[in-house]
């Protein structure tokens, strides 16, 4: 195996509530190989934006290791955790709010390195400004123009280019293309792909869209109430989903397609509240499948076959 | 790649700005009046007929006339050249009290917005002490700690308007702050000064700019107020609030007394508020065009 | 396949401009398409098409100024909707045709009771009691699946999905004859849209209520609609049943759409994205409005305006190199 660019031992990032203790993500491990993608699928409210931001530490963990290229993000201290940004990244899902209006796109994307103080020279600034323009298919006269002035395409090509400045090994992509039309989508999509085989670089890419998933990563993880329950390689995440909520997930996405026939699982009501959960499987309340033991005993993360993880008691393919 | 010099040429803030003031005719109307205004209290000594402190017992509470054009007040002194001399008072008030509020409420709002926790806490139940003391004793309050005259009676304007901008920065700021490009911002190792200075605080001009403008005629009001109460200016400097206050007694038989400096006054805070919307509209670079 | 049809609905020659201070924007151009009885029809197309503002215009509730409807005709039940008074209007709006929009956070008023919401809808149409129309109301609730309970809850006690069963709840309270949804999914989570989705095609064989969908989701189309319309800058380019469209596709745009979407069950992972951005409303292309996106495009798609071809029965297709005359590259595969 690879080595392990970023590895997650343990994760948690619970919030204190008037209501409880919120579990927003609980006990999540995984590995992101160098130069690959990690797609972390699932629905809103369950934790996976709040992941992408306990790696970068943008929110304090509660609990557990991040490892990031052997050195564990939580321990550092303020110096070192600024000197570690260079190399995390993270792209928005929004890209309206995630610029600032009242920057220019050549400040907004200069910004991180006047910050990291990375050109004492003015000129060599620029050109790297222009360079990563370049490199995100921005044209340069642009550089002047204001987010709003701007689509969404565009925009969004501006926060991946302020991602990219401080050439990061690692990028944190927080839904980066669900705000854009399906044509820009595809867009964006091809240009993240061909920026990651030009520079190498390691994704973990967060999304609600299966299908946009499945075609940018190598492996991915299907969250659910703060936990990973499934953990695999997209292709045989789509063959042969394990978990019923995975298998309910991707019978749900309603497809381009008016040939096949469709066994849609239908999930009876909605997401459960994440604050104080109840012990046993997270995942009992709507499954199909669920016995006794399921509402009283946690289930492990277990490997079923090769590089294919499963959070369930039961085998129910 | 070809090395080329100076390749980005931002387009001048400064220039923008003042391209979309030119274009908001309220605006430029407001700017001109207070233009007028400035003129005024820098030549004061130029333009006044009289002076203004010169009393004519003969003349009292002339009515205005072709020689005192806006008649003469209950000593007989020019209400005209006490108007003209009474602009430079009246907008150092304005601006210094507004001034010193903006510095300490921006600040202090600032960091409880940011940080949050105790520091909040703790400032913002202090706005809340000084908001629950009527600005008027407030301001008494703290005159006859620091002893009369003009330059206390600033202090003290300032100081009692600080919870207001205190609360607005605060309150753009908490919402700023969840904003992704302050989180952005930060994962590009951004120090909190950064932050706040670069993001934060320009993202909050709007709010605060019309609230600046507001307080300028509040607090030739106040300023006029505490003057009444014989703790602002002495007399017999000119100052439009203290000649409102005196002129209210003759109100009956000699209404100009009281009509032209409360003309005056309303002159500067509609000169302000034209500006000051101008200003907002023309800082928010979305209202462009 | 030779039945009667029974046409619900019927735009002809629809154009409707906004007067604004950049321009005149051109939302929507010579857009003509039906409904029939009973079925669904797709208005697809990517932001800024022109799809919210073809079907504000059937409601009538286009904001004029700055939107103008220059020509057209809009028949509902053979009555040309364009030249109803507002009061005529009033009448037709929320009991012969209602509609579902996208947000349903925002289209919940926060201060009443949901069943008083659906309530209000019955009494301002019909003319009962306030018990029975209270009544009502909860059999509503009940048929999209909420318990009768809580009838009295406020809408932010409601997830997004019971919110949206809501606003359907409301939408069919009056048993229109036209439903219209605006992208009614676009706001909800995969699980809780395959559960919108169920219900709404549930109720629509239940009641025979015919629907106009409107979304950018080709996935959403396949599973719901009828007949589907493409529309881009403004004008349908493509037009045709679902099996015509999903099958035979033939105007380049669809193609690129089609293109654009990720497969789900594939192997292959490549994306042909169209190239470029959609035009700016104000300053539309000479010619076919696709052509600077167009790969096929010849120097005839800048100069000339390409009509609706119809290329089988049914099928009509905006694109020159569809008519018979065409001779530059290869249609559309």
């Amino acid at each position: 195996m690879a080595e392990a660019l970023l590895s997650v031992r343990h994760a948690k990032k619970y919030f204190q509530t008037k209501n409880g203790l919120l579990h927003a993500v609980d006990d999540v491990s995984l590995d992101i190989q160098k130069g690959t993608t990690l797609g972390l699928v699932g629905e809103s409210g369950c934790g996976k934006s709040t992941f992408g931001r306990v790696v970068l530490r943008l929110l304090e963990a509660t609990g557990g290791e991040i490892l990031f290229d052997g050195v564990d993000i939580r321990k550092l201290n303020k110096k070192e955790l600024r000197k570690m940004r260079n190399r995390l990244q993270i792209v928005f899902q929004d890209p309206y709010a995630s610029l600032d209006g009242r920057k220019s796109v050549f400040e907004s994307i200069a910004e991180p390195l006047i910050v990291q103080k990375v050109f004492a020279d003015r000129l060599a600034l620029e050109d790297r400004v222009y360079e990563l323009m370049e490199t995100v298919g921005l044209a340069e006269r642009l550089a002047n123009a204001y987010p709003h002035e701007l689509d969404g395409g565009r925009r969004q090509r501006v926060g991946i280019a302020r991602a990219l400045a401080l050439n990061p090994e690692f990028l944190v992509l927080d839904e980066p293309v669900s705000a854009l039309d399906v044509s820009i989508q595809a867009q964006i999509l091809n240009l993240l792909q061909e920026l990651q085989r030009k520079m190498g670089l390691t994704y973990l890419f967060i999304s609600h869209d299966l299908s946009v998933v499945k075609h940018i990563s190598d492996r991915i993880a299907v969250m659910y109430l703060g936990k990973i329950v499934e953990l695999a390689d997209y292709r045989e995440i789509f063959k042969r989903p394990f978990h019923p909520y995975t298998q309910a997930l991707l019978s749900a996405v309603p497809l381009p397609d008016i040939e096949t026939e469709k066994n849609r699982i239908l999930l009876e009501g909605d997401v459960p509240s994440p604050i104080d959960p109840k012990p046993g499987c997270r995942f009992a309340g709507r499954c199909r499948f669920c016995t006794e033991a399921c509402r009283s005993e946690e289930p492990v993360f277990r490997e079923i076959s090769k590089g294919h993880f499963c959070r369930c008691l039961l085998d129910c393919r | 790649m070809e090395r080329t010099t100076g390749r980005y040429k931002k387009r001048s803030q400064a220039q923008e700005v003042w391209r979309r003031f030119r274009r908001n005719k309220r605006a430029v109307a407001g700017l001109i009046m207070l233009i007028v205004l400035l003129l005024c209290a820098a030549f004061a000594g130029l333009i006044a007929p009289f002076d203004p402190n010169k009393q004519d017992l003969v003349n009292r509470c002339a009515v205005p006339s072709m020689e005192h054009w806006f008649g003469t007040d209950e000593l007989g002194r020019d209400i005209f050249s006490r108007i003209i001399y009474g602009a430079r008072i009246s907008v150092s008030v304005g601006l210094i009290a507004v001034s010193i509020s903006l510095a300490g409420g921006v600040s202090l709002g600032a960091v409880a917005g940011y940080y949050g926790g105790a520091s909040d806490n703790l400032i913002m139940r202090f706005m809340d002490i000084l908001l629950a003391i009527p600005s008027i004793l407030l301001n008494i309050a703290i005159v006859s700690a620091l002893g009369t005259g003009l330059q206390n009676v600033m202090i003290a304007i300032g100081i009692s308007s600080i919870p207001g901008y205190c609360r607005i920065v605060r309150a753009s700021i908490l919402s700023l702050k969840e904003q992704e490009f302050v989180e952005a911002s930060r994962s590009a190792g951004a120090s909190d000064f950064f932050i706040i200075t670069r993001h934060i605080l320009p993202n909050c001009i709007a709010p605060l700019t019309v609230q600046a403008t507001l307080r300028i005629g509040s607090a030739i009001l106040s300023c006029a107020s505490m003057s009444f109460i014989g703790l602002g200016i002495v007399p017999p400097t000119a100052e439009w609030g203290s000649m409102l206050s005196t002129g209210r007694d003759f109100i009956r038989n000699a209404p100009h007394l009281c009509t032209f400096p409360g003309a005056a006054i309303m002159y500067a805070i509609f000169a302000m508020n034209l500006i000051g919307d101008g200003l907002r509209d023309a800082l928010d670079p979305k209202l462009k065009d | 396949m030779e039945e009667k049809k029974r046409e619900l609905l019927e735009i002809k020659g629809l154009t409707v401009q906004y007067h604004t201070s950049d321009g005149i924007v051109h939302a929507v151009e010579e857009l003509s398409f039906d409904v029939e009885e009973g079925k669904t029809l797709g208005l697809v197309g990517e932001t800024g098409a022109g799809k919210t503002t073809a079907v504000k215009a059937v409601m009538r509730i286009l904001p004029d100024p700055p939107a103008k409807i220059l020509s057209g005709e809009i028949f509902f039940e053979g009555e040309d909707l364009l030249k109803k008074s507002e009061k005529e209007m009033r009448r037709i709006r929320g009991k012969q045709i209602s509609m579902i929009f996208q947000d349903p956070m925002t289209s919940l008023n926060p201060v009443m009771t949901v069943s008083e919401q659906i309530a209000e809808v019955l009494r301002l149409h019909g003319k009962i009691t306030r018990q029975q129309a209270y009544e009502k109301a909860l059999d509503m609730l009940e048929l999209v699946g909420i318990k009768r309970e809580r009838g009295k809850d406020y809408p932010h006690q409601f997830s997004g999905g019971m919110k949206q069963r809501v606003v359907i709840a409301i939408a069919l309270a009056c048993s229109p004859k036209l439903l219209i949804a605006d992208e009614p999914t676009t706001a909800l989570d995969v699980t809780i849209q395959a559960q919108v989705l169920e219900l709404m095609k549930e109720l629509k064989a239940k009641y025979k209520t015919s629907m106009v969908m409107i979304t950018h989701d080709l996935g959403i189309v396949a599973e719901t609609c009828d007949s589907v319309a493409i529309l881009y800058a403004g004008q349908v380019v493509e037009y045709g049943t679902r099996e015509q469209i999903f099958k035979n596709y033939q105007h380049p745009y669809t193609k690129g759409l089609f293109a654009c979407i990720p497969d789900l069950f594939s192997d292959s992972n490549e994306l042909t994205p169209i190239r470029g951005l959609m035009p700016d409303p104000t300053r539309l292309p000479e010619g076919c409005r696709f052509h600077p996106r167009c790969p096929i495009a010849c120097e005839r798609c800048g100069k000339e305006k390409p009509g609706p071809v119809e290329t089988e029965p049914g099928h009509w297709v905006r694109c020159l190199a569809a008519a018979k005359d065409w001779e530059g590259g290869n249609a559309c595969g």
